[in-house]
């Protein structure tokens, strides 16, 4: 299953952050690798939409929606901006 | 509540026999792909199924061993916690208490893990007496690496997220670990005629 | 029409169909009136979601074709063959129906004058969707002095999107037809490689803005090659479509 990109999660990071974070930059606490939100690498066809780091595929981020509520995990960033 | 779309339907639902669909389940004929990572893909001589943890020594298995244990081909409903169910799917595997048979534990749970980092945990008593397979076969043809091949556990009592795409093996447990999805807000046991799709339901 | 603040908040909106149009047979152009329609800047996208009448609910994301300087705005939508919101909006939406949708959303993917030139577009099949945009306010903004390349990947002639106003845009559209072409086809025809994109690209010592948009590995594929090719990563942005040509 091919990998989107951060664009495709661009209104949930709103809805979550509360404004614009797909240019963001955001480090990847396992391998270190930084870029634009944009350009990770993203899973949306799944239980929840995963986030991973293009270079060594770690889990960045995760929204899970529970009984409608958006439950996001970002332990796998080192740094967002 | 949102207004309607004139019109739409979303993907074609199958009739079915409602003792067959747990709550909240609609039923499809498709078998959508999801995911949660990339397609692993690897030399299948690379590949092995260890059971290990909480026995003696750990118990492996390589591709060739598994295809020549005693398998068995079941069909079986299956249901996905994001609300498709799809009825009457054949697989072909090795039951778990094949794999099981011999191996002493007093383990309580295992974390099945895969290859791409996933897992999933479970109670021992639910991978045993008929309840899970190691599947490699879906329908006849071999397991598509998208749907989880060449070999994926199948646990159908359960919702499907715990049924590990590229399983590698079993971690044998006396605690209980959360795996993967439910880290992130999945229900711990997930009884699809229960609803339990999240933790607290 | 005044250009106002982006909302910080996202709100779902319905918007009207006004027209449909058929742009090739896999592909349909939407013309939407949204009441409250803040502007937006060329690249942008909007969600939509459609809800059933048992309350089930899908949602895409789809790129916005027309320019802020347009009337209306524009989504042009691919028919995909077991998707399950493409083939609703192809083929049974019409005019007069409401369409929810919130945006524009987007900050990454966007193309305005201040961000320079010359241009380098990569379109693979529906990917030329947010170029239009970026296109139509190249010139509706008088900054058609930025030098402008479409390289634009596409199955045959039949479908390529808006394929008469590429023609009647100043721009210069280079076309690589990977499937099917007309007997005296004299351009491309095969998928994007690194002769290609060597050949049609500026050097990297032009230093261009690429922008590179279609399905994943059209997108991965390009903008791989282009950095191979020397371009600076940094200036090159990918948008990367699912298989139903949205997101």
């Amino acid at each position: 299953m091919d990998a989107l990109d951060g664009n495709a999660i661009a209104g949930l990071l709103v809805e979550v952050f509360g404004d614009e974070r797909t240019t963001s930059r955001g480090t990847c606490g396992s391998c270190g690798a930084s870029g634009p939100v944009a350009e990770l690498a993203v899973y949306v066809r799944a239980p929840g939409t995963v986030v991973r780091c293009r270079a060594c595929e770690s889990v960045l981020m995760v929204f899970v929606e529970v009984h409608g509520v958006t439950c996001v995990d970002l332990r796998g960033l080192a740094a967002l901006e | 509540m949102s207004p309607i779309s004139r019109g739409f339907h979303g993907r074609r639902r199958d009739e079915a026999d409602p003792a067959r669909v747990p709550p909240g389940q609609y039923v499809t004929d498709d078998f959508p792909v999801l995911s949660a990572g990339p397609t692993p893909h690897h030399p299948i001589d690379w590949w092995s199924f260890t059971i290990q943890g909480a026995v003696d020594e750990p118990v492996s298995w390589t591709w060739d061993e598994l295809r020549a244990l005693p398998s068995e081909t079941v069909t079986v409903d299956i249901h996905c916690v994001t609300k498709w169910s799809k009825l009457d799917t054949t697989w072909t595997g090795v039951s778990l208490d094949t794999l099981l048979d011999g191996i002493d534990t007093t383990a309580e749970y295992v974390t099945a893990f895969s290859d791409g980092g996933y897992t999933t945990n479970l109670p021992l008593d639910d991978v045993r007496d008929g309840k899970a397979w190691v599947a490699y076969e879906y329908e006849g043809e071999p397991l598509e690496p998208e749907h989880g091949g060449p070999a994926r556990l199948l646990v159908p009592h359960l919702y499907f997220w715990k049924s590990a795409k590229w399983v590698r093996g079993l971690e044998l447990r006396q605690d209980d670990e959360p795996g993967f999805w439910e880290t992130y807000g999945y229900h711990n046991y997930g009884d699809p005629w229960k609803e339990q799709r999240y933790q607290g339901d | 029409m005044e250009r106002a603040a982006l909302p910080r908040r996202l709100t779902w909106q319905l918007a009207k169909v006004v027209e449909l149009r058929d742009e090739t047979p896999r592909v349909r152009s939407i013309v939407l009136e949204s009441p409250h329609w803040p502007g937006h800047r060329p690249g942008q996208h909007v969600d939509v979601r459609l809800t059933a009448e048992d309350g089930y609910q899908a949602q895409r994301s789809y790129s916005l074709a027309s320019a802020p300087e347009d009337d209306h705005q524009l989504l042009t939508v691919e028919r995909l063959e077991d998707g399950e919101v493409s083939p609703y909006l192809t083929d049974e939406l019409r005019p007069g129906d409401e369409l929810e949708l919130r945006g524009p959303i987007g900050g990454y993917f966007v193309w305005e004058e201040s961000m320079g030139g010359p241009l380098l577009l990569v379109a693979g099949g529906s990917g030329v969707v947010p170029f239009r945009a970026m296109l139509r306010h190249r010139v509706a903004a008088a900054w058609d002095y930025v030098p402008v390349r479409l390289l634009y990947s596409s199955r045959s002639l039949d479908d390529v999107i808006y394929r008469e106003e590429l023609e009647q845009l100043d721009v210069e559209v280079v076309l690589t037809l990977t499937r099917r072409r007309p007997a005296a086809w004299m351009g491309y025809r095969r998928r994007v490689d690194e002769t290609m994109l060597r050949d049609v690209a500026w050097p990297p010592e032009e230093e261009p803005l690429v922008y590179v948009c279609g399905p994943t590995p059209f997108v991965e594929l390009a903008a791989g090659t282009l950095v191979t090719l020397g371009h600076d990563p940094a200036r090159i942005k990918t948008e990367r479509f699912g298989p139903t040509g949205g997101r």
